[in-house]
């Protein structure tokens, strides 16, 4: 019998495709239905934000920051607002600290809940999202409540929160929190032990803690892969350092350690959650510096003072300098480690503001991850990376 | 908070023999220069040596500076797990000096490579595969360097007779606006403003 040459297959998966979360296009070499090569083409979704933000004032920037990753926009606002504050020498008041970290679980929460249940969707199964978009829309809500936005909130401004919270919002915060642990532990009853879900995910893309190094992995993926490694705990920032929560870690590294992660990390979100409400019962004061170069005066001294009027106009319009230096300064945002480097010439616009993204790296691992597995084992692949092209494509 | 990091950077200054050119903590951060022929060099020694042991590469990225001679800075951050420490790592080059690809090192930065590329123009040598990544296919330019307009060169807009998307030169409703918010009152601007002679005569 001669031999008989195969020839690999090229095939298009997306830009357009329910599994690729958003517009990724892969370019992808098949052998029959194993992967060989897969090549991730991004930047569909690129909008130049690093451009802009050169262009405007450093408030002004603020709103990039919710367009990046769209499912979790409060931590990468809080990672902006961090590095300005970094550069201006200030911190935010304590009861301000208090509500970004309450915001930022919020928006872990927001982000793990769509995360999980649509990667069981990419698996198969259709009920999760349906149960968790229903809680993801009451913590909106929330959002709105604070800042007047569902998701673009703008709300995390350098130098603390834009407003105070609303009067009732802890106690209907007590509230919620009480009801979603049944619903989570509901979704996880669905999945945990559901058998199709086990097949398409245990020993699926496993990468092993050197990779996950290599690779430069962050947040959940590189726990899944074994490393105990979060921000919070080991450079905490706001007042992580006062919360009491543990770091799950998983084992195998494959798609279901990633997605068990993920899940427990929702039960350790709500757990500061509550301790952020009792501080915030206690702790009182103001929610942003006192500074009326950096913070706007509040609408009724508008009404009544010069000065106040005068420094208003001036923030919105020419904003505040911010003194020359350079700083990289990242947070543990849902996806992983979310960085800004951010290098400031004196003047009150950004001089480079580079956004580091956890889903670039992430991506960029993803034919490490599919090779030798078949097509169906990529988009599980894809869903259990938690990507969103807001941020990879910028 | 900075002795540690200063004791880090004269332990890289001495072990690396003259690869590092400059050195420096600033808000709780260490900086590090280097020239682009011993950069792999540093890396890999900042990635195995048993003081630095930064085995993750956070971000590559570029710095355009127009006014220097070398107008590109290349800025590595690197995260050591073990030792809870972060480290920056600055390589100066312009359009014309490549700087080696540090991909052989740390896995992740192709694509970070891919982007500086992509956005400044830098070039890396022995790159396994150095293409555009964000922005269009066949995209002329580097947008993210100062003299590269904000509204960009050309737009793309559906051609209904042709049945396909044309690239037409951008044309603005408006001119770009971009204000000065410099202020002169605070004595940034040397020069005399109109009406204003008499300030600097007196």
């Amino acid at each position: 019998m001669s031999d008989v040459e195969i020839k690999t297959l090229t095939m298009n998966f997306g830009p357009q495709h329910p599994a690729a979360h958003g517009v990724l296009r892969l370019v992808v070499e098949m052998d029959g239905e194993i992967v060989e090569r897969c090549d991730p083409h991004i930047g569909l979704l690129h909008r130049g934000t690093e451009k802009l933000i050169e262009y405007k004032s450093y408030l002004q920037a603020v709103p990039y920051f919710d367009r990046l990753d769209y499912v979790s926009p409060m931590c990468q606002e809080h990672a902006f607002a961090l590095a300005v504050e970094k550069l201006l020498g200030i911190t935010a008041p304590e009861r301000g600290q208090y509500i970004r970290v309450l915001f930022s679980e919020i928006t872990r929460i927001l982000n793990h809940l769509l995360n999980v249940t649509t990667f069981a969707m990419d698996t198969g199964a259709l009920t999760p999202p349906l149960w968790g978009f229903e809680q993801r829309e009451l913590l909106m809500e929330y959002y709105e409540q604070v800042s007047g936005s569902r998701m673009h909130a703008a709300y995390f401004r350098p130098g603390g929160v834009h407003q105070d919270l609303p009067d009732g919002m802890l106690d209907s915060m007590d509230g919620w929190i009480k009801q979603f642990i049944p619903v989570l532990k509901d979704i996880e009853k669905l999945l945990n032990d559901n058998r199709i879900f086990r097949q398409r995910t245990v020993d699926i893309g496993v990468v092993s803690a050197e990779q996950a190094l290599d690779w430069g992995f962050s947040g959940p993926l590189i726990r899944a892969s074994g490393i105990p490694w979060d921000l919070r705990k080991s450079q905490p920032y706001d007042v992580y350092d006062r919360m009491d929560f543990d770091i799950p870690l998983g084992k195998t590294g494959d798609c279901f350690a990633r997605y068990l992660v993920r899940i427990e990390e929702m039960y350790q979100s709500v757990r500061i959650m509550e301790q952020c409400i009792v501080a915030l019962r206690k702790v009182g004061g103001p929610v942003r510096v006192d500074d009326r170069k950096l913070s706007p005066p509040r609408r009724g001294e508008m009404k009544g003072s010069m000065e106040a009027l005068i420094h208003h106009f001036k923030l919105y319009t020419e904003g505040y300098k911010v003194p020359a230096g350079e700083t990289y300064t990242a947070v543990e945002a849902p996806k992983g480690e979310f960085g800004v480097y951010l290098v400031s010439d004196g003047t009150n616009k950004p001089y480079r503001c580079k956004i580091r993204a956890p889903g670039f790296p992430h991506l960029q691992a993803l034919e490490m991850m599919t090779k030798g597995h078949q097509l169906a084992d990529m988009s599980a692949n894809i869903g259990s990376l938690d990507i969103v092209f807001g941020e990879i494509d910028r | 908070m900075d002795e540690p990091l200063k004791q880090l950077g004269d332990h890289v200054v001495q072990a690396t023999a003259g690869a590092v050119t400059g050195c420096s903590v600033r808000l709780g951060e260490l900086m590090l220069e280097c020239e682009p022929n011993r950069l792999i060099a540093l890396l890999t020694f900042l990635r195995d040596d048993p003081k630095c042991l930064f085995k993750q590469l956070i971000d590559i990225c570029g710095v355009d500076w127009p006014e220097r001679e070398k107008r590109f800075d290349v800025v590595y951050n690197l995260l050591s797990l073990k030792n809870n420490l972060r480290v920056r790592v600055k390589v100066p080059t312009d359009e014309a000096t490549p700087v080696p690809s540090s991909a052989p090192v740390y896995s992740a930065a192709g694509w970070f490579e891919r982007e500086t590329y992509d956005l400044y123009g830098v070039w890396f040598s022995d790159h396994p595969d150095l293409r555009r990544i964000l922005t269009d296919y066949g995209f002329e330019g580097h947008p993210l360097r100062k003299d590269f307009p904000l509204t960009g060169f050309v737009e793309l807009r559906w051609d209904d007779v042709q049945k396909r998307v044309v690239y037409e030169p951008v044309k603005l409703a408006q001119e770009f606006r971009r204000f000065d918010f410099l202020s002169p009152w605070e004595g940034a601007i040397e020069r005399a403003l109109p009406g204003d002679e008499k300030a600097k005569t007196s």
